[in-house]
């Protein structure tokens, strides 16, 4: 790996540097994300064809199934985050991990929203009892109690520390979600797209599929900078660099 | 035209869904902004209080954005 890659992450684990990072990043994806999310859901809502047995209900799966990536991913993400954070004491790492729990919950939320969407017309019930479902469901309250968990604390770097042990605790469930549907016999249907073999599904609905998942992936990315931002501000308030913005000091964006 | 957005007889589960996409990932979008900017006010107006405490005389109108 070159020499520049380590020092680079090490200047960002600076939170002056990476709140400036996170400012000059955050438009882009914003920006990106919008496009590549509208590019994507004309794809999948008009010029995808109507599938041969759902008819035009499928075309939730444009939205549902990015987002169901999203909430494992997050998850991930934030797992990596809080470990690191755990191992090493760096604050930008908590500050990563804990403001990705509400965009993951965010995201957790339109899945099921838009599943039971989904299921109604398709298998004639808003909510059934089923292993994937209830997997997810239970995401969702993983990403509320660490959200919860954080905020119980006076001190925020504590609240950090323990809501990141209910992160790496919680991430049994990951697998869980994703394997529900090869591990038990459920109504919720099996993977359509596939990253190992052939996937099941015609390209014309794939593409919009993975337009929207490069969209998710870069609203995740604004999301998280817009968050850790309004973060550092308040945890950082006693540190120079923050008086120096409120000053309009550095110049860059006060307030 | 209106028939590509009826979607067979599913209209209504499909812009539900998109519906509500678009207002969960408005308010992710907003409430952070929102958030930075409380943030900053609350520091500025706790400085200008410290301020106070220092010099007395100061008259309190750096509260005023408070």
């Amino acid at each position: 790996m070159a020499n520049w890659v380590p020092l680079w992450l090490h200047r960002l684990g600076s939170p002056p540097v990476f709140y400036r990072f996170a400012g000059a990043v955050r438009p882009w994806a914003l920006g990106l994300a919008l496009v590549l999310g509208a590019v994507a859901l004309y794809g999948g809502l008009f010029v995808a064809p109507a599938d041969y047995q759902q008819g035009d209900a499928y075309r939730i799966i444009f939205i549902h199934v990015p987002s169901a990536w999203m909430s494992l991913f997050i998850y991930g993400a934030m797992a990596v985050a809080a470990f690191i954070g755990l191992v090493w004491r760096i604050k930008i790492a908590e500050t990563v991990a804990m403001e990705s729990a509400p965009v993951g919950a965010a995201f957790t939320f339109i899945t099921l929203v838009t599943g039971s969407l989904w299921g109604k017309p398709m298998w004639g019930t808003w909510w059934t009892w089923d292993a994937r479902l209830t997997s997810e469901l239970v995401l969702l309250f993983i990403y509320l109690g660490v959200i919860g968990l954080y905020h119980s604390f006076e001190d925020r770097r504590q609240g950090a520390r323990a809501a990141s042990f209910l992160v790496l605790v919680g991430a049994v469930n990951v697998p869980i979600v994703h394997f529900s549907v090869n591990w038990w016999n459920t109504l919720h249907q099996g993977s359509t797209v596939r990253l190992l073999g052939p996937s099941h599904i015609e390209a014309s609905m794939l593409w919009p599929l993975l337009t929207m998942m490069a969209a998710t992936k870069l609203y995740y990315i604004a999301s998280l900078f817009a968050r850790a931002r309004a973060d550092l501000v308040a945890s950082e308030s006693g540190k120079g660099w923050v008086r120096d913005l409120l000053a309009g000091r550095t110049g860059n964006d006060p307030a | 035209m209106s028939h590509a957005f009826a979607m067979g007889d599913y209209g209504f589960y499909v812009w539900s869904a998109v519906a509500v996409f678009f207002i969960v990932l408005l308010i992710d979008t907003l409430a952070p902004l929102a958030r930075r900017r409380r943030n900053l006010r609350e520091l500025r107006a706790r400085l200008a209080r410290q301020e106070n405490r220092r010099r007395p005389g100061t008259p309190p109108s750096n509260e005023s954005d408070a």
